[in-house]
């Protein structure tokens, strides 16, 4: 009962957040709320016991992503270009989306069936078998780092791949300026 | 932001502790919530921190742009070569019992405690590129422009 009326909260939070985020004109407010949203996530990810996830999203969401945004918000614009177009097509375009995830949800089982596919085949083996193949008392370490660790290595590549993507991206910028500046001299 | 006294000083109490907590989420992950990405991200926030406060120049004195570069690539290095050594000992990509073969939860502890490094080096190195590539090419900005 506790955990509905937290949950019912934190997700009036939650919309309250997102419409605020769509009023706002002034980007700064708007990188602050996306902060609070990340924040307000990880709450929800807290009552459904995924802390380590919770982690990784207050961490991640935010936290960098806020400072990397407010970074792009001083490259770029302080505030928002008021829409000349009609905002219909774009409402249709999320109504429509948002109706199809709703019916989508409607075929997975019901939250925390001990007979959805997601309890009855691997999960089982790693809950029961992993303090005797791998004596880590945390599940979730032991099943990203070991049993998932090819995973993981395929996440570690991603974080690398982008990291360089920006960095060439950025860097290439910066030589082509220069250039032209010493041109101009 | 050389006026800030307040914020410079709290700044200076909070790096060491921010870095401290990034090595414990590092290295207690398999006992509670936390792990390599976690850890990598709050040990890059400290760096960040440093730098939005005390400037790009200070920050780059501390941790120059090209040791981030590097950590970049050291994490994965670190990360798939604890798989080739697992193959190079007879066993399988990644099968970290290899390291310890008499008790292979040890080798399993091992190769964790391995692998989290390789996550943990590769997320501080981007995040703190990702932070320098950025802010390499803001224009300073006044208190009053936000």
């Amino acid at each position: 009962m506790t955990e509905t009326i937290i949950n019912v909260i934190l997700f009036a939070m939650l919309v309250t957040t997102a419409f605020a985020i769509v009023r706002m004109t002034r980007l700064f407010a708007v990188v602050m709320l996306s902060g609070v949203f990340s924040l307000l996530t990880a709450m929800l990810f807290v009552t459904l016991d995924a802390v380590d996830v919770a982690f990784t999203e207050a961490a991640v969401g935010a936290g960098i992503s806020t400072v990397l945004m407010l970074g792009t918000i001083a490259l770029t614009s302080r505030s928002t270009k008021p829409s000349t177009r009609s905002n219909a097509m774009p409402l249709l375009l999320v109504t429509l989306t948002g109706a199809v995830l709703v019916y989508g949800t409607l075929d997975m089982p019901a939250f925390g069936d001990p007979n959805a596919p997601a309890q009855t085949h691997l999960a089982p083996h790693y809950l029961n078998e992993s303090i005797t193949e791998i004596d880590v008392p945390n599940v979730v370490t032991s099943i990203l780092a070991s049993y998932r660790g090819f995973d993981t290595l395929g996440e570690t590549a991603v974080v690398f791949a982008a990291g360089i993507g920006v960095l060439l991206i950025l860097s290439g910028l910066r030589r082509r300026r220069e250039e032209e500046e010493e041109d101009e001299a | 932001m050389e006026h800030h006294l307040i914020l410079r000083v709290v700044t200076k109490l909070l790096v060491g502790t921010i870095i401290l907590f990034a090595f414990y989420v590092q290295f207690h992950g398999d006992f509670s919530p936390g792990g390599g990405f976690q850890a990598g991200v709050i040990m890059a926030v400290a760096f960040i921190l440093y730098g939005l406060v005390f400037g790009l120049v200070a920050v780059q004195q501390v941790f120059p742009p090209w040791i981030v570069h590097k950590l970049v690539a050291l994490g994965v290095l670190v990360y798939a070569g604890t798989g080739i050594w697992n193959m190079v000992l007879g066993y399988e990509f990644l099968h970290y019992g290899s390291l310890n073969p008499h008790h292979m939860s040890h080798g399993q502890h091992t190769g964790i405690i391995w692998v989290e490094a390789g996550v943990g080096i590769t997320v501080t190195g981007v995040m703190i590129a990702i932070f320098y590539a950025f802010a390499g090419r803001a224009p300073r900005l006044g208190d009053d422009d936000w």
